[in-house]
């Protein structure tokens, strides 16, 4: 039974691992006061990179640096458009997924049905095959590690770093942070940069750990989801941990009543349920009495033009 | 020498309806460069993929049967997007259009009678419209960000899709494929032009077109909506209910993409299957946004990206290229128009050193 919840928690944690590195990118991003709805564009380009680096070169650390450097090539695009060239945040985001899509298709072709190794677990000989304890805390992939301590990285540096406080500045007031001496548009550009970065190690994460396969379209909505966690945790990072371990299990419950067979339903729709529990989370937050509108940076989405 | 640039103080209309051809052209010259990458005679790529399905009175056909969804679900959505309300799920609103009108084809399979196809249009129309009233329920009642809801609304219409013709609506006699029986005809659309796949979803959609144009830009209806958009102060301040903005913008897309959606199953298709649209609800975005939000603009724009569809089949059966090349050439155009808005947007100036040149510069 024990060994079953160790196992049932440990999917559940990889399941929500994407989730999480990206949502945290985005959060920092939006903490901006930029919204990049061009998450899911971002992931699968780095999927692939990372997925193609790693059967081209057989280093899955190259193939997870690159994947990152595609991710951020892809904010660097959208930067340019909405921060240099002030074009519509929404409108440039779907582009970026548009063109992400089409983009990681055209490179994964000749990839689609390639198998890996996937990526070193972090075994500790004598302390991993502890009972319970050692399977749970121990001997999964560095990766999930990397996305728990970045959650606590961007709290850190949100909240108590100098740079932290300067993007929530930026974020809260675009022109008072201006008029202090701040280059807004450089901060937002950093900012940009890093939600690239994390996209692109989430969609190395699926393409080389989870699955580890390249199948087109593999994100199928996660970047989306990602930022739906990003409101779901009104912008705090340690809430974004707790939205995507909760939608990691959604995932698992209903893998794993697919494959049990619990309901006498449709695979299908069983398969809808990460969706569906997705507008339900956005519909409670958004109604409920807890004044999500207050936490939102106060210019998300605006353009900001430095006036000279 | 240095530059400068500047908000220009009023839109520059010329540049404004000009940069869209700006955009294509900066995409077909990027189309270049990328088949050179992939190894493909650059010339030949951009024959196969932009010149040559003009050619033939079949490619044409093709290309008004492509744009027609476009251009019904683009006109929807600029109607949304002026008045500041993304509905991105067109593709989900599509799908269940297509299930209602098709589920209702279904049942009157032995029916042959001249109302059926209004009627399956009818039922198309109220499914799109139905699935969109779930984002502007909740985005008019607690302000639910309608991004997202309409979006993963979309991966429930294809899986429910999914569930039923692998189900309950799987033709029995069919091998056991994914797929509904074939509509009668008398549920299936009229071809308009001898030989070809052309339907009468493409008169529709100019129809429609003629009609949003009208709409905008001769009622007061289609003022408030562009009011709404452009200065929500003024128009809560008139007393403009964005409440009925968001109803109005979101229900007339749907009903429309889920127009879109009956007329590719009682089109081309002629029955249900579990994949219905090469992503025309997503591509409509880009139409919408090409054509300048403007009915007349998105015509032109829904046959620019139709071409791209074409152009991609063509490629692929020609060159062997990957289809995915479609998707690379829509997420640049628009990549391309959004960074050429700027010229219209903003004025670049150079400035000399001398003073005296500056002032000859100015206008």
């Amino acid at each position: 039974m024990n060994d079953a919840l160790v196992l049932g928690l440990i999917t559940v944690v990889s399941a929500a691992t994407p989730l999480l590195l990206a949502a945290l990118g985005e959060l920092v991003v939006e903490r901006s006061g930029v919204l990049n709805l061009g998450v899911e564009g971002m992931m699968l380009a780095g999927a692939v990179t990372g997925f193609a680096v790693t059967v081209t070169t057989g280093s899955a650390t190259l193939g997870i640096i690159c994947a990152m450097a595609a991710g951020m090539a892809m904010a660097f695009t959208f930067g340019v458009l909405t921060l240099s060239l002030m074009a519509n945040q929404v409108a440039t985001g779907l582009a970026l997924t548009i063109f992400g899509i089409g983009l990681s298709s055209l490179v994964g072709a000749g990839f689609v049905g390639i198998a890996i190794e996937p990526l070193p677990k972090l075994n500790i000989p004598g302390i991993t095959t502890i009972p319970v304890i050692g399977p749970l805390l121990f001997g999964h992939d560095i990766l999930i590690y990397a996305s728990i301590a970045l959650t606590g990285g961007v709290a850190w540096f949100l909240k108590r770093s100098r740079p932290g406080m300067i993007l929530r500045a930026v974020g809260e007031s675009d022109e008072s942070a201006h008029s202090i001496g701040y280059d807004v548009i450089r901060v937002r550009y950093m900012a940009v940069l890093f939600g690239g970065l994390m996209a692109g190690l989430a969609g190395a994460f699926l393409s080389l750990s989870y699955t580890p396969l390249w199948i087109e379209n593999m994100t199928a909505g996660r970047g989306w989801i990602a930022l739906a966690l990003v409101v779901f945790a009104t912008w705090r990072p340690w809430r974004v941990l707790f939205g995507a371990y909760l939608f990691g299990g959604v995932t698992i419950l209903q893998l794993a009543s697919q494959a049990a067979d619990w309901f006498d339903v449709p695979s299908q729709v069983m398969s809808m349920l990460p969706y569906v529990a997705t507008i339900l989370v956005l519909t409670i937050i958004s109604a409920g009495p807890w004044r999500t509108r207050l936490n939102a940076p106060a210019c998300l989405g605006k353009p900001f033009r430095p006036a000279s | 020498m240095s530059f400068k640039v500047e908000k220009r103080q009023e839109l520059d209309l010329r540049l404004f309806y000009l940069t869209p051809v700006l955009a294509v052209v900066l995409t077909v010259l990027s189309g270049f460069l990328l088949f050179l990458l992939m190894g493909y005679d650059p010339f030949l790529g951009i024959y196969y993929f932009f010149i040559s399905p003009l050619l033939s009175s079949y490619g044409l056909a093709e290309l008004g049967l492509k744009a027609s969804p476009l251009i019904l679900i683009a006109v929807g959505l600029a109607i949304g997007f002026r008045a500041n309300v993304w509905n991105i799920g067109a593709e989900g609103q599509l799908t269940m259009g297509a299930i209602a009108g098709g589920g209702l084809a279904l049942a009157l399979i032995d029916v042959q009678a001249f109302w059926v196809l209004p009627l399956i249009c009818v039922a198309g129309i109220i499914g799109g419209m139905a699935y969109a009233a779930i984002p502007a329920f909740l985005k008019a009642r607690w302000d639910v960000n309608e991004i997202l809801t309409s979006l993963m609304l979309t991966y429930v219409a294809t899986l429910f899709l999914s569930t039923l013709v692998f189900g309950p609506w799987k033709d029995p006699m069919g091998f056991n494929f994914p797929q509904s029986e074939m509509f009668a005809e008398s549920a299936t659309l009229p071809i308009v032009l001898e030989g070809t796949r052309l339907h009468l979803g493409v008169i529709v959609a100019l129809l429609v077109a003629v009609t949003g144009w009208v709409l905008m830009t001769r009622t007061i209806i289609g003022f408030q909506i562009r009011v709404v958009g452009q200065a929500p102060a003024a128009a809560a301040f008139a007393g403009f209910s964005r409440k009925r903005m968001i109803w109005l913008s979101l229900l007339t897309s749907g009903g429309l993409a889920g127009l879109a959606g009956l007329f590719e199953v009682a089109g081309p298709i002629g029955q249900l299957i579990p994949s219905i649209s090469p992503g025309y609800g997503f591509t409509a975005i880009i139409v919408a946004f090409l054509g300048r939000l403007h009915p007349i603009g998105i015509i032109g724009a829904g046959l620019i990206m139709a071409l791209s569809y074409i152009g991609g089949e063509n490629a692929q059966v020609e060159a062997g290229m990957p289809q995915a090349v479609t998707g690379v050439f829509q997420g640049l155009l628009l990549f391309f128009l959004l960074a050429s808005d700027f010229l219209a947007r903003y004025r670049i100036r150079f400035e000399a050193h001398t003073a005296k040149r500056k002032e000859a510069l100015a206008p």
